[in-house]
């Protein structure tokens, strides 16, 4: 992800769609089509828009894929992107049915294309491009690799960082939702693989079980960048459980609290607040650096 | 959105699982004459959503009609962890030669569907899976091919049935799985699964929870999901009505924020500095004036509010949106509680100005503004 991507927009004429290429186009992404089924022929921001993926790159040459299609239409339209080779594809799209993403996220896992989301703020690779919705001035061109849950939590903490004067490599949401395609622990291994990124920030929030399993494989693997992280919802009250069996399932409670533990018995850096993060970056200089 | 057990229990006889004979009941009378017509032992159930009517006694055993009458008037009157039973199941006891234990569920981890099952049915599971987590077994599905005959046989198998049982309970499982497909259930949840004695699997209790998400093609669930439930307070669903993510809690300390990470670190930053959040509030991405208006309104207006943290990360939303919605209250209604805003980002010049003209300021530092926001309610 970066100078070497250019994207199809599923999407794109809709307005979060056509807004956003605005926007990723002005952060000096590379959009090589837009696909709109019925638009076929049109442009948008300038853009040249066909009715399928498959026509817009006997037209074009792209690799990835940005979606903004409504939740009904989202499943497919991932699939159509993986037909056409495409990856990453990035599901901005948020409410699609839970069983849609779960097919959907099989169908790329035994295909090999990489899902960033659903419900997801996108990817930024600072400076260079973004797929995504996030607001391209919070973020700085640096060494810190930055994966999250939540979207404005992500930019409220990249801002707090790039205030102390930590940049960041490349930042991404996985997605609020219970099923994601890429997950932390695939974020882990790409940034440990990364050589602009020596440390890794990983911001959580209360449910499931990413951050236990993230802390697991960092503990496993001794992972060799240091790793720091938040994790939202301390205060929160228990949200709407899924009832009996899906406490017994993931074996833990979801809370924060015992997330920032595991976190931390595998030697991460954990916060108690956003605003901490900063402070015990610089505290701790990385030894990579 | 959970279903009732009485609708849960609708869709599973549609789909061939068998479920105790019996109907729903919305006064005494009509459940004593539902007694009279399916005859036996009784068994009279509140209809609530909220988990844990057994041991609140809405759960009670009647051996003839007039006694179900005033067990169902007794059930009736209840209030079960704040929701109101309007509803009573009346069914006929069924006799159990043994109970088991059968789950569908979306598993999260495993990005799958997952089937719990044991023969510890009737009991509380979640007790026998931390005590002899051997008796619980798990099966994961293949999240595109879903139940295979073989998966429900396998399970059936290692719950100890051999030959027309082994069967009879893949039929069941299988069926299960497929109200799980068919109505886009999160949960499908039958404990305890009869086997009477003469062989049938019987659901004799039955959760089933749809995922939200998948509403849109549930027509037929649509009205009930606006229905307000025991699990929401008046101003909970007030506030979902005005489209708001809202959860209320104890505390004095209103907030509002946009984004649901920012509004859960914002309610951890204020429990940090020793405050109490009254609420989570969550405008979402690309919030109006009107939302943050509407929003606003509703928790100042609440009696427990003692002051009011507004925590905006402008992004999609615009921070002249957002100012321009705290001063329309202002000017129509006053502001009636202390009110604390931190606001940056897009448009966030305009938005200031905006505020100043009012007689407002904004901050720049979330923690900062949390600690002035607990300052105000202090002891």
């Amino acid at each position: 992800m970066g100078k070497q991507t250019r994207a199809i927009v599923q999407g794109i004429t809709g307005n979060q769609g056509s807004f956003h290429t605005r926007l990723m186009l002005d952060y000096g992404t590379k959009i090589a089509a837009g696909v709109t089924p019925g638009k076929g022929g049109t442009t948008s921001v300038g853009v040249p828009v066909f009715d399928t993926v498959a026509s817009a790159l006997e037209r074009t040459d792209a690799n990835a894929s940005i979606i903004f299609v409504p939740a009904p239409f989202a499943k497919e339209a991932g699939m159509e992107a993986i037909d056409a080779g495409l990856s990453p594809v990035v599901i901005i799209t948020e409410m699609i049915p839970a069983r849609d993403s779960m097919i959907l996220i099989e169908y790329a896992r035994t295909r090999g294309a990489a899902i960033i989301g659903p419900n997801t703020p996108g990817i930024i690779t600072v400076g260079e491009a973004k797929l995504g919705i996030m607001p391209g001035d919070v973020f700085k061109p640096g060494r810190v690799g930055l994966a999250s849950r939540s979207g404005t939590l992500t930019y409220e903490i990249a801002a707090s960082l790039t205030h102390e004067g930590i940049g960041q490599s490349t930042c991404l949401g996985i997605g609020g939702d219970p099923f994601t395609g890429l997950n932390f622990v695939d974020v882990l291994k790409l940034f440990r693989d990364d050589p602009g990124t020596d440390t890794v920030v990983l911001i959580g929030e209360i449910g499931g079980s990413a951050e236990e399993d993230a802390a697991a494989y960092i503990r496993d693997t001794k992972y060799p960048k240091r790793v720091a992280a938040y994790v939202a919802g301390r205060a929160a009250p228990p949200g709407k459980r899924m009832g009996h069996a899906g406490a017994i399932i993931t074996g833990t409670e979801g809370t924060a609290d015992a997330k920032m533990k595991s976190l931390r018995d595998a030697g991460v850096l954990v916060a108690e607040v956003p605003s901490e993060l900063p402070r015990l970056l610089l505290q701790q200089v990385s030894p990579l650096q | 959105m959970k279903l009732f057990e009485y609708e849960a229990k609708s869709i599973a006889q549609n789909l061939g699982i068998n479920t105790p004979k019996g109907a729903i009941a919305s006064t005494s009378e009509e459940a004593r004459d539902i007694h009279k017509r399916i005859g036996g032992e009784a068994v009279i159930k509140a209809q609530v959503l909220v988990a844990g009517r057994g041991k609140a006694g809405g759960i009670k055993f009647a051996s003839k009609p007039d006694e179900t009458r005033d067990r169902a008037n007794e059930i009736l009157s209840m209030t079960i962890k704040g929701e109101k039973v309007k509803k009573v199941l009346v069914e006929q006891k069924a006799s159990a030669k043994k109970e088991l234990f059968a789950s569908i569920v979306l598993d999260r981890a495993n990005r799958c569907q997952t089937v719990l099952a044991s023969d510890q049915g009737g009991i509380d599971i979640e007790d026998v899976a931390r005590q002899t987590p051997e008796k619980v077994l798990r099966h994961r599905l293949d999240p595109v091919f879903g139940m295979r005959s073989y998966d429900a046989r396998l399970i059936a198998l290692k719950l100890g049935y051999e030959g027309i049982q082994q069967s009879t309970f893949s039929d069941f499982l299988s069926n299960l799985y497929r109200l799980s497909v068919i109505y886009d259930a999160e949960l499908v949840e039958s404990n305890p699964v009869i086997e009477s004695k003469d062989g049938r699997f019987v659901a004799a209790d039955l959760r089933v929870i749809v995922d939200d998400n998948s509403l849109f093609r549930h027509p037929e669930f649509q009205e009930r999901s606006k229905e307000i439930s025991g699990e929401v307070t008046a101003l909970e669903s007030k506030a979902r009505d005005n489209g708001l993510a809202f959860v209320e809690l104890d505390g004095d300390i209103g907030i509002i924020g946009n984004g649901a990470g920012l509004v859960m670190a914002t309610l951890d930053l204020v429990k940090q500095y020793g405050g109490k959040p009254a609420n989570f509030c969550d405008v979402g991405g690309g919030a109006n004036a009107e939302h943050v208006a509407t929003a606003l309104q509703l928790i100042q207006g609440a009696e427990k509010v003692r002051a009011v943290f507004v925590n905006i990360l402008a992004g999609i939303t615009r921070c002249d949106e957002v100012a321009k919605g705290i001063v329309d209250v202002k000017k129509v209604m006053g502001l009636k509680k202390p009110l604390v805003i931190r606001m940056v980002g897009t448009n966030q010049e305009e938005g200031r100005r905006i505020l100043k003209s009012a007689g407002l300021t904004a901050m720049d530092k979330m923690d900062e503004a949390a600690r002035l926001a607990v300052s105000k309610v202090g002891a």
